[in-house]
């Protein structure tokens, strides 16, 4: 804490712009509106990371769209979008339901944020990906298969 | 302190499309060193959050399931051009990194 300070106050008399900067950023409030708890992303099953997430029996959903390969040569490297066209859209998470920990991303989104996310993600094996949606405090789910010929977790 | 992280945002009519590619390793921690035999100790982000001008716009948790390099790509309605885009994320270990950008 006090090394922190010092790195603070250090920047604060002008040691450089970039001391500045980076005094800035971690002095900055942790957002309100936390994600799901880190035990949904341990959770080793894809039922008990939706427990950790308290979603129950999501609905299933033909207003979410997921755009992933059909098939991905390398499991390293997955290209994901999840664009959910269900009004009031306040989370997105992405679980890829074979992964050794299954949850990988849980995005929520506040201030403006369209219901859409797009990332890359690491997959062991052909799954099914999943994504599930959180809008009016109704959760919303739709899942799309990808064929992985090489994984990407362990090795 | 880590790598730079990049940051572009850009409006297509009214909203702002915002792609952040960020460095790290996003070690699961259930990879074995080819030379060693032993496993990588687990080194990913777990949490991201962004912002435009202050207000909170997207809060992510993250696992090692992300692939390296983190890339992330969001919308948000309402910004304009020249309002500030703030990224930050913190990984397992407590590293932290933080970048801007302006909307153009």
């Amino acid at each position: 804490m006090n090394a922190l300070r010092r790195n603070v106050l250090k920047g604060a008399t002008g040691a450089g712009a970039v001391a500045v900067a980076v005094a800035a950023g971690l002095l900055k409030p942790t957002q309100v509106m936390a994600a799901a708890p880190r035990s949904a992303f341990e959770a080793k099953n894809v039922g008990d990371a939706l427990k950790g997430m308290g979603v129950s029996a999501p609905a299933d959903s033909k207003d979410i769209t997921i755009k992933a390969p059909d098939i991905a040569e390398n499991g390293a490297v997955v290209p994901v979008e999840v664009t959910s066209g269900i009004a009031g859209t306040t989370a997105i998470a992405i679980i890829a339901e074979k992964n050794a920990t299954p949850l990988v991303a849980d995005f929520n989104l506040m201030g403006g944020a369209e219901g859409f996310v797009s990332t890359r993600i690491k997959m062991g094996q052909t799954a099914l990906i999943r994504a599930v949606v959180t809008a009016g405090g109704k959760t919303y789910t739709a899942a799309k298969e990808v064929k992985v010929t090489i994984g990407g977790c362990g090795g | 302190m880590a790598e730079p992280m990049r940051i572009r945002a850009t409006m297509a009519g009214d909203v702002a499309d915002v792609k952040v590619l960020m460095n790290h390793p996003m070690e699961t921690g259930q990879r074995k060193d080819a030379k060693t035999g032993q496993l990588v100790p687990a080194h990913y982000i777990t949490e991201v959050t962004a912002s435009i001008n202050g207000a909170a716009v997207l809060n992510a948790g993250l696992s090692g399931g992300v692939s390296r390099n983190p890339y992330l790509g969001f919308k948000v309605k309402g910004p304009k051009k020249g309002d500030k885009v703030v990224v930050n994320w913190v990984d397992n270990k407590g590293d932290k990194n933080t970048a801007e950008a302006t909307i153009g």
